[in-house]
């Protein structure tokens, strides 16, 4: 055990979103995910929820229909890699401002 | 307590690290460290030791494993020489900036280019500015108790040492020395046990990106920057000095050995004249003391200096303010500078009323041989000329026993 | 305060690599630190050994804590594991005048004068054999031609210590070598003085 006296400061923390800070910030893309695609959305069981197990910053749910937090998604793209129906699409966040073109 | 033995240095390093219980050791072999992590190996196979044998492909690779066996809360340990020293630098600023207490035996080589397997302390002086304690022994017994300690200290205030000793005059010398028994060593060095230690049932992130300005964690609880963080490391790394001497007293309670954990005087007393050694080269100092003493009625000491880093720069200053002369002598340097001990010793004496005269002697690079002789009359010529020499010609390093 | 390197006592070994100059050297080192030498110190050679070419290894015995690592460059006694390493190295290089040094040949002494110095001999190699160790084991034997000349420590103290060493590698045989060495070795006093058998 170290000494009483001894604070060591290190950057250890609890993961969780925001552990890096407001990292939705950083995010150019979104993950959109199609609900008619996606495992446990499509089934109404807890099955795959490989987008939630491989976040890097746990923003997704694991929920039947998964949510992703954007305030701190980062938009890195992995769920959408890795999501075995390619039920997840990466859209341009300047897709969704306000005023933003839409079909 | 148990009996003397006579051992390598190599060996007696082993020895304390199988006392010790270190539970992995992950390293690769390089002259002269080799016959290190080969008696742990053999202590393993057979065993004596109840601990993981990683072999890795690079020194790098030891680092990473002992990096992340502390990690998990498990007692680590590697040694290494010269370049392999060097090719593991980045994982060792990354084991002190993460606060791993990680020890590791440096068996002190010098530096391609050129190629060369021979003594000097150019590995280590390289390694200053990585964030590691660095402990210098000059015998087999410091050896021995220095890397207990090392674990110890490591333990105490989370930060990874390495215990040098210089390669062959202690690695591949054999000399008598006294092992410590398992019962009292288990009494001085508990097991080791790490908050953050990995495992699945409490995940964290440990050391991911750090942004500039300190932060609330997921927690709400404020976080250091990266610079809070080194902070820290620097401002408890200068009160290890303190911790490393309460560590001595334990063990000298213990063992009955010990009493100059950071500097260790011989004859310095009443010494005009203080001369400023780490490793071996001290203790060869003492003869030469002698010498100088008896034949030559010089008022001559030696100050060893048994801790590098964190530098006790008060401790060193206040044993130096009676002194007229101090000679550094040592076996690296800041190219293009001066030695590297001796600018330290300059800028600890600056804040100090009294400033001896300060002079600088590389010698022994590559193993060139150090011949006691040599010592006493380099010794003694600076002695005779040295209030003659202009104060710049003075703070120039002297070469000793060059042949060209 | 006397200078410690005056009270140093060193010994030069001078083999080939595998011969087991170290392994001796290193008996050698306990039996004296058994025998009341507080300060031992063996090194060999700094740096890479081959088999079979010539190697030193450095013997540093005292009675006080030894503090100087330095290589030995004044040995007051040589130890030659083999004749034949006489036509390669000039084993007497930095020997002190009067200074011992102990042989394993098959010649007579009168064959290996060396001015101004002491000899020691004896056929260790057939000596090693008559104790039953395998030909050309004489890192043990020689152990008792050193003890004989030097005077240094007690035969009995060295054949224990080998014993010891050689737990499991034919510990008798060895200790035996020594013991037979150490009986039929010559010494030869070319300083002026006179043989003694």
């Amino acid at each position: 055990m170290p000494d009483p006296r001894f604070k060591v400061l290190t950057s250890a923390s609890t993961s969780g979103p925001g552990d890096a800070g407001r990292t939705g910030s950083w995010r150019v893309e979104r993950p959109v995910i199609d609900m008619s695609s996606c495992i446990p959305a499509k089934t109404g069981k807890h099955a795959c929820h490989l987008c939630w197990l491989l976040c890097p910053d746990n923003v997704v749910s694991k929920e039947i229909e998964p949510a992703i937090d954007l305030e701190y998604c980062k938009g890195c793209g992995i769920c959408a890699q890795e999501c075995p129906v390619q039920a997840i699409s990466m859209v341009p966040d300047a897709d969704f401002l306000e005023g933003a073109d839409s079909e | 307590m148990s009996n003397p033995i006579i051992e390598s240095g190599n060996v007696a390093a082993a020895m304390a690290v199988q006392l010790a219980r270190a539970e992995v050791i992950a390293a690769y072999p390089i002259t002269p460290q080799t016959p290190v992590t080969e008696k742990l190996s053999e202590l393993i196979a057979a065993g004596k030791m109840d601990a993981e044998y990683v072999a890795v492909e690079s020194e790098h690779s030891a680092m990473a494993v002992c990096i992340g066996a502390a990690s998990a809360g498990v007692r680590a340990f590697t040694a290494t020489s010269s370049n392999g020293l060097l090719y593991m630098s980045e994982q060792l600023h990354w084991a002190a900036g993460a606060r791993l207490p990680i020890v590791m035996c440096v068996v002190n080589r010098a530096i391609g280019a050129p190629w060369s397997v021979w003594n000097d302390h150019q590995d280590a002086i390289s390694q200053r500015d990585t964030g590691w304690i660095q402990i210098f022994a000059k015998d087999h017994q410091e050896i021995v108790d220095m890397t207990l300690k090392a674990f110890r200290l490591a333990e105490l205030v989370h930060i990874p040492v390495m215990v040098n000793y210089d390669g062959y005059y202690l690695s591949h010398t054999y000399m008598p020395f006294e092992p410590p028994d398992a019962e009292h060593v288990d009494a001085f060095l508990p097991a080791y046990t790490y908050k953050h230690a990995l495992t699945p049932e409490r995940p964290e992130s440990l050391n991911t990106v750090t942004l500039p300005d300190a932060r609330l964690d997921v927690d709400g609880i404020k976080r250091g920057g990266y610079m809070d963080i080194r902070h820290n490391l620097h401002e408890e790394m200068g009160k290890s000095i303190e911790v490393w001497e309460e560590i001595d007293q334990e063990f000298q309670a213990l063992f009955g050995r010990g009493g100059h954990p950071v500097i260790d005087p011989y004859r310095c007393d009443d010494a005009d004249v203080v001369i400023v050694a780490m490793g071996s080269m001290a203790n060869q100092f003492r003869v030469v003391v002698d010498r100088l003493r008896q034949n030559d009625g010089l008022k001559v000491g030696i100050l060893a200096l048994q801790m590098y880093r964190p530098f006790p720069s008060a401790i060193i200053a206040e044993a130096l303010q009676s002194a007229r002369h101090v000679m550094v002598y040592e076996k690296g340097l800041s190219y293009g500078n001066q030695g590297a001990l001796y600018g330290d010793i300059k800028s600890a004496l600056y804040p100090y009323p009294a400033r001896p005269r300060l002079h600088n002697f590389i010698a022994g690079l590559g193993g060139r041989a150090i011949p006691t002789e040599s010592l006493y009359q380099t010794m003694k010529t600076a002695c005779e000329q040295d209030l003659q020499t202009p104060s710049a010609q003075a703070d120039a390093p002297q070469w000793i026993g060059l042949q060209l | 305060m006397q200078s410690a390197t005056e009270q140093i006592i060193q010994i030069r070994w001078h083999g080939r690599g595998g011969q087991g100059a170290i392994t001796a050297a290193k008996v050698v080192a306990e039996a004296a630190f058994r025998s009341g030498y507080g300060g031992v110190v063996m090194a060999p050679t700094f740096g890479t050994e081959r088999r079979g070419a010539p190697v030193t290894t450095s013997l540093k015995i005292s009675h006080s804590k030894i503090y100087d690592l330095s290589p030995i460059t004044t040995p007051d006694i040589v130890v030659v594991l083999d004749h034949m390493i006489l036509h390669e190295v000039d084993v007497t290089a930095g020997l002190k005048p009067g200074g011992w040094i102990i042989l394993n040949t098959p010649r007579p002494v009168e064959k290996h004068l060396f001015p101004g110095y002491r000899t020691a001999v004896a056929d260790v190699t057939r000596l090693g054999v008559e104790a039953g160790l395998r030909k050309g084991i004489v890192n043990t034997g020689i152990i008792g031609a050193l003890g004989r000349a030097s005077g240094l420590i007690d035969i009995e103290a060295l054949a224990d210590n080998i014993a010891v060493e050689f737990a499991g590698r034919k510990p008798d045989a060895n200790a035996m070598a020594a013991r037979l060495v150490y009986d039929a070795t010559l010494m030869f006093d070319n300083m002026g003085g006179s043989t003694d058998a």
